[in-house]
């Protein structure tokens, strides 16, 4: 229960880069996370504010990238911040994405293309083929187009908005029925809101395809104890937040429709 | 390694400490698939609570100190769940409550006895509405009063879980037993702070916390050392236990079960590894059952 993970670090940001009107990232030194596994997670303390918890996107080095959507009081404090602010960081925690040699699928949406990315990079030089969907409400908020352009090449690179500003004028999920009927795929990745992911996971299962999707929860103590971020039987934090096809099935009554709220009783998502 | 405690019969003498996990009937099973004998819930008011702001907790050298907040979803939801959870779960569950006034103790013990709970456990480490600033758990005569009323209002085993934060921990244990109390917990966790050097402010959110984990074993163990002569209802050691060996130490000191929080973090059967080690030390040893060696530090 006492690990090195879960101490608490004191660092500074190094480097803060806004990716769209509502998404910036931040970058740190942090030995530990830097060794983190592309859907991993890493709580971030805003001293005096909040803890946070966040989705690496990437590590070079001891440096640290997470990508924070301004949603709440302590994102909104978060982008208020400068380069050399200080923080505090314990992770990284929980499971991680698979590395997928064959013909792989990612799909997301908002932030989380963030862990998606990471994973890309990593994907990249192993697997045979890499195709990416992204979904996002306006062209603006597409984040990380010319990074997923680069890594996966541009004809393997769906985008989809609500608006139609960019890409097709739809949800994420709906370019990809079309694109399982199409295509052979060994493996389906997916990180976002949980609505989507259970759409997706729904889609999977009915062309046969293993998933991975990474969940995300209300976080308190982010090491399996506080009982806040429980899926069924799973504890997002320790057994997640990276889950496969077989574990979903298992929670299926669950994902998507309701989760554990700040009081401890089961709300709708 | 069958045990009775209270009158509640025990397939092993390990139970989830409260404030674990514990708000949903899937955990519970999850811990009971660990091992454990018994589960208590987290704790659970009257009135619905969020708890606090993160951070809620913060890692020391040698334990975790956290500063929850109680969130809960009232006893008017939970009851559903303990219904629920009843339907399922084959192992006593014991509620954990939580209150300001005896009154509020009275009235989500019995609305829990009454939805199923094998037994209720007592949170006393909480402020008293009226004595603002003072734990319950440190006024004998609000002890009294708590305890009493909640007696008065289910007729399930009630347990008093001690809050280590006192003078003189043998009165308030007293007070407890005379109150009524069928067994009690020793300890709660102790109170604690996390400031941070380079912010030179607390960590926590709550600024203060309650300190767990092997740290505090010590301190917990020298409690029901103290208790097991001065009581004579079971006692259930809680603080810091993590392997089979702080468990025995537990039992030797005067405990007739102990329970396990902090450690469940990293391993869910953890419970079952320590029932199999009891086990083995008592066959080592030539006990037939774990009763045989409660209290045996006391020896001269």
């Amino acid at each position: 229960m006492l690990t090195e993970n879960n101490t608490m670090r004191i660092t500074q940001i190094v480097n803060i880069h806004t990716e769209s009107p509502s998404v910036k990232t931040y970058t740190f030194v942090d030995k530990l996370c830097s060794t983190a596994r592309p859907g991993q997670f890493l709580m971030l303390w805003i001293p005096g504010i909040d803890e946070i918890p966040l989705s690496i996107m990437g590590t070079t080095n001891d440096l640290v990238s997470v990508a924070v959507k301004a949603v709440g009081d302590a994102t909104r404090h978060l982008h208020n911040l400068e380069a050399g602010a200080t923080i505090g960081v314990r992770g990284p925690f929980g499971t991680s994405f698979t590395e997928n040699t064959g013909r792989v699928l990612l799909i997301g949406g908002g932030t989380g293309i963030a862990p998606l990315l990471f994973l890309a990079k990593r994907l990249q030089p192993k697997a045979t083929h890499l195709a990416f969907v992204e979904g996002a409400k306006t062209k603006t908020e597409l984040l990380f187009v010319s990074e997923l352009g680069g890594v996966c090449q541009e004809q393997n690179l769906i985008t989809t908005t609500d608006d139609g500003t960019a890409g097709l004028q739809c949800l994420v999920t709906q370019p990809l029925a079309n694109l399982l009927d199409k295509e052979s795929f060994d493996m389906v990745y997916t990180c976002g809101p949980e609505r989507m992911v259970k759409k997706i996971f729904d889609l999977a299962e009915q062309h046969k395809l293993p998933l991975e999707a990474s969940l995300e929860r209300l976080m308190r103590c982010g090491i399996g104890l506080c009982g806040s971020c429980m899926l069924g039987k799973y504890r997002v934090c320790r057994d997640g937040p990276v889950f496969t096809s077989t574990q979903l099935r298992e929670v299926k009554d669950e994902l998507g429709i309701s989760k554990i709220g700040f009081d401890g009783s089961r709300i709708p998502i | 390694m069958h045990t009775t405690l209270a009158g509640l019969n025990l397939a092993n003498p390990t139970m989830l400490a409260s404030g674990i996990m514990g708000y949903t009937a899937e955990s519970f099973l999850q811990v009971a698939k660990g091992g454990a004998g018994a589960i208590v819930t987290k704790s659970v008011g009257t009135q619905p609570r969020t708890g606090y702001a993160n951070p809620i907790v913060v890692q020391t050298k040698a334990g975790l100190i956290n500063a929850v907040g109680l969130p809960n979803p009232g006893i008017d939801i939970f009851t559903e769940e303990i219904k629920y959870t009843k339907t399922l779960l084959h192992i006593p569950l014991i509620v954990s409550i939580f209150g300001y006034s005896a009154e509020d103790y009275a009235t989500a013990a019995k609305k829990a006895a009454n939805a199923g709970a094998d037994a209720v456990e007592l949170n006393v480490s909480c402020p008293h509405v009226k004595q603002t600033g003072a734990e319950i758990g440190q006024s004998p005569k609000l002890l009294a009063e708590v305890t009493q009323q909640v007696k008065a209002a289910i007729n399930k085993p009630l347990i008093v879980k001690l809050s280590p934060n006192v003078t003189d921990l043998g009165v308030l244990a007293q007070a407890a037993v005379e109150a009524g109390a069928d067994a009690l917990t020793a300890i709660n966790t102790l109170r604690a702070i996390a400031i941070d050097s380079e912010t030179q402010q607390p960590i926590l959110s709550n600024i203060k916390g309650g300190m767990s984990g092997p740290a505090i074993k010590p301190v917990a163990l020298r409690c029901v050392y103290d208790l097991s002569q001065i009581v004579d209802v079971p006692i259930i050691g809680c603080g810091g236990i993590t392997t089979w060996q702080d468990a025995v130490e537990f039992f030797l000191a005067g405990a007739s079960a102990i329970q396990i929080g902090t450690a469940v973090a990293d391993n869910m059967a953890v419970f079952s590894t320590i029932t199999k080690g009891v086990e083995s030390y008592l066959r080592q040893k030539h006990y037939k059952n774990v009763e045989e060696i409660v209290g045996l530090a006391h020896r001269k």
